[in-house]
């Protein structure tokens, strides 16, 4: 006993005097770096949704059009990432966080944060707030919304899908069954039936709420993918987030094809399996992140709702690989009549 | 030193022991990471503002309820992991009952509350009438549970879910203003307050105390744990006892989303917290199943959550790291008390040995006893 006394002593001692040496490395490592490149006073506070940056998906995407921002303008930035299942108050004290820092504007990556974003933006009048996936502040000035029209991308690829299917049977992986994701499901399915009306189409989602592991989980995706292709499927359409690497190799796997969500995932993925990637439903909102930044640091900041749909490119599908190439003709017939109005894509399922 | 100062040090010794070995730890875990370790510690230990304080102690209230609900299964040695889903159903089922409003402004609330422990009590009930009846453990009965919770909640809500204009958000009905449960007041500020549910929260806890200490059903759930062929043996049902504890512990579990559906949410949607009952363990092994102890451990670790963002926004570090110190607390806590409790033996065995040896008399039968309590049940 003694012996551990003594232990803990000496190793508590150890590491506060390492903690002091610690301590003066912070404040060197915060001043900006300096060099050549552009600078400005704009402070962005970045807040992700749960997986944060790194989650080869959704806040990749807020992410990506972040770093191009930095790299354009010089903005600095600060970025945090919400926990899973974590209180109001946490998404909350996140904002604040960064509005008492000095960090402004901040924008919020997904939907979950409309309720925070909608107290917080009330507190800091003089804070300009982002959300995105959300539009129900549209009546507080100093947020601006930035939403997309998934269902519209979802259709083109649904269409491709079952322009490309040979055995007429598709499937639609979803990765948490949300009103969100139930949009890129809604449009995919009428995208299909409008080009086939009698297409067998599989749909599936892998986690219902709380539970969100379903947008990060590759080994879920890969099962439920196996499970359609074993049914007669031959392309999977998934909208899973990080689960979507598992679609993938259960489409190398099965000999089948794949679709790819959010970002142009043929460019990302493993070399072995791009062959299976036939096309990506792009949202790009790494396009909305950057835009709505442009506008702070050229000072006008947005605010209000901005729709990124297929008449802005805002959304769209991809044609990296070239499986696809002779079907783009068929595909922007679609996109034109819906940008016209003549299709009017669903959004429930 | 005299008996009690001994073990009042030695009371006082395992808590700091085990406070100052995950210190330790941490830094630990910061150096090999290369984070800043005296800037995180600095951020961590900064005296809350007002704001934060008032969400400590609203976190706190919740996390106490789970802590509690926990705490009565392990006073009867049965590990109810379930209530995280326990306190889902409730939850949920209190913001439909009260989001109808069948019945006017308060009444209304006290039907919601008591249809939640219903549910958090039946949804328990179900581990322990297969405990039982048929000896399913708990343990996997409840993690079960868990996952068929999270689907028929999941059901339910998109079944009865209202959603507002432009949002992607599902949730219940929102309950009516005059069937919420009033905030205290906290500072000058009237944005910043407490959930009034902390007095219902208190009262569960004396409530907790009253029952297990004061009154023979405490006894006989305590007896029970402790030793269930010498509860059997001087008459206790224990079957009856099964059941009644994972029921209170499922009542209890019930009341654990409510403070913030009551007084914050006011509605369960999509964003509705979740993983409140992992936490209860931590924090029910933390208190050592004490209604006081809970509370110390609700409050650190609403604490330590508190100081998460500051951490990735301020400092630049992970807030795993807030995770690491919780998981890290735990298992000293859980340590420290078993290095102690052995010192405290140890040396009261010496303290007698000594006494032996100035008189001849032959040695007392007492040796080593004093200390069943302490050891309880620690997991």
């Amino acid at each position: 006993m003694r012996r551990t006394t003594k232990l803990a002593a000496l190793l508590t001692a150890g590491i506060l005097s390492l903690a002091a040496c610690g301590g003066d490395d912070t404040e060197a490592s915060d001043t900006p770096t300096g060099g050549d490149a552009p600078t400005s006073d704009v402070k962005v506070g970045m807040a992700y949704d749960v997986g944060g940056r790194g989650d080869q998906s959704f806040n990749d995407s807020a992410a990506a059009g972040l770093d191009q921002a930095v790299e354009e303008f010089g903005v600095e930035t600060q970025e945090s990432e919400a926990e899973d299942g974590e209180a109001e108050t946490a998404r909350e004290e996140r904002l604040r966080t960064f509005a008492d820092a000095g960090y402004n504007p901040i924008i919020a990556v997904g939907f979950a944060y409309a309720a925070s974003v909608g107290k917080v933006a009330a507190e800091y009048p003089e804070v300009d707030f982002a959300i995105i996936d959300d539009e129900s502040l549209v009546d507080v000035p100093n947020v601006a919304s930035l939403v997309f029209a998934e269902e519209q991308g979802s259709f083109l690829v649904g269409a491709a899908a079952a322009l490309k299917s040979e055995s007429g049977n598709v499937g639609f992986i979803g990765g948490v069954e949300t009103p969100l994701i139930q949009k890129f499901e809604a449009g995919y399915i009428a995208g299909a039936q409008a080009v086939n009306p009698d297409i067998e189409i599989q749909s599936t989602y892998l986690t219902q709420i709380p539970d969100f592991s379903g947008f990060g989980d590759p080994a879920k995706g890969k099962t439920a993918a196996q499970g359609m292709y074993d049914n007669g499927a031959d392309i999977v359409y998934h909208a899973a987030g990080g689960s979507g690497g598992g679609v993938f190799e259960a489409a190398s796997e099965s000999g089948a094809l794949a679709i790819g969500v959010d970002a142009d995932q043929y460019n990302t993925a493993d070399p072995s399996l791009q062959g299976v990637i036939m096309t990506s439903m792009l949202k790009n909102v790494n396009v909305a992140v950057y835009e709505y930044l442009a506008g702070v640091v050229d000072g006008s900041t947005p605010a209000g709702v901005t729709r990124y749909d297929l008449a802005v490119d805002g959304v769209g599908y991809s044609t990296s690989g070239g499986q696809i190439d002779d079907i783009v003709g068929d595909l922007d017939a679609f996109k034109q009549q819906i940008i016209d109005g003549e299709i009017e894509v669903p959004t429930t399922p | 030193m005299s008996p009690r100062v001994t073990r009042l040090v030695l009371g006082l010794a395992a808590p700091l022991l085990a406070l100052v070995a995950a210190f330790a730890i941490t830094s630990l875990v910061l150096i090999i990471a290369g984070d800043p370790v005296g800037g995180v510690w600095s951020t961590i230990l900064q005296v809350p503002a007002e704001r934060n304080m008032a969400n400590i102690i609203n976190n706190a209230t919740v996390l106490y309820l789970s802590g509690l609900a926990v705490a009565v299964g392990f006073r009867m040695n049965l590990f109810n992991i379930g209530v995280d889903g326990q306190y889902r159903v409730a939850a949920f089922t209190a913001a439909v009952v009260a989001g109808e409003a069948w019945l006017p402004g308060y009444l209304n609330t006290a039907l919601a509350i008591v249809c939640a422990m219903a549910v958090g009590a039946a949804w328990a009930g179900i581990a322990g009438v297969l405990r039982a009846t048929r000896g399913v453990s708990e343990v996997i009965s409840t993690i079960m549970l868990n996952f068929i919770a999270t689907g028929l909640v999941a059901y339910l809500l998109r079944k009865v879910a209202v959603r507002e204009a432009g949002s992607n958000e599902i949730g219940t009905k929102e309950i009516p203003e005059g069937s919420r449960i009033p905030s205290i007041p906290f500072s000058d500020n009237p944005a910043i307050s407490l959930y009034g549910f902390l007095v219902i929260a208190a009262f569960f806890g004396f409530l907790f105390w009253f029952v297990l200490n004061k009154t023979r059903f405490g006894f006989d759930l305590r007896a029970t744990g402790q030793s269930t062929t010498a509860a059997v043996a001087s008459g206790i049902n224990v079957t009856r006892m099964t059941i009644g504890a994972l029921l209170i512990s499922g009542a209890i579990a019930g009341l654990v989303g409510l403070p913030i559906l009551f007084g914050d949410a006011y509605a369960y949607g999509s964003t509705f917290q979740s993983g409140l009952g992992f936490a209860g363990i931590a924090i029910a092994l933390l208190g050592r199943n004490n209604p006081v102890g809970i509370a110390v451990g609700a409050l650190l670790f609403a604490f330590l959550d508190e100081q998460s963002n500051p951490l990735q926004i301020i400092i630049g570090v992970s807030p795993d790291i807030v995770a690491i110190t919780q998981g890290v607390i735990v298992l000293t806590v859980v340590v420290s008390y078993e290095v102690v409790r052995r010192y405290g033996v140890r040396l009261e065995q010496r303290h007698v040995a000594r006494a032996l040896e100035q008189s001849d008399e032959p040695p007392a039968p007492t040796a080593g006893t004093g200390h069943d309590e302490s050891k309880g049940v620690t997991a």
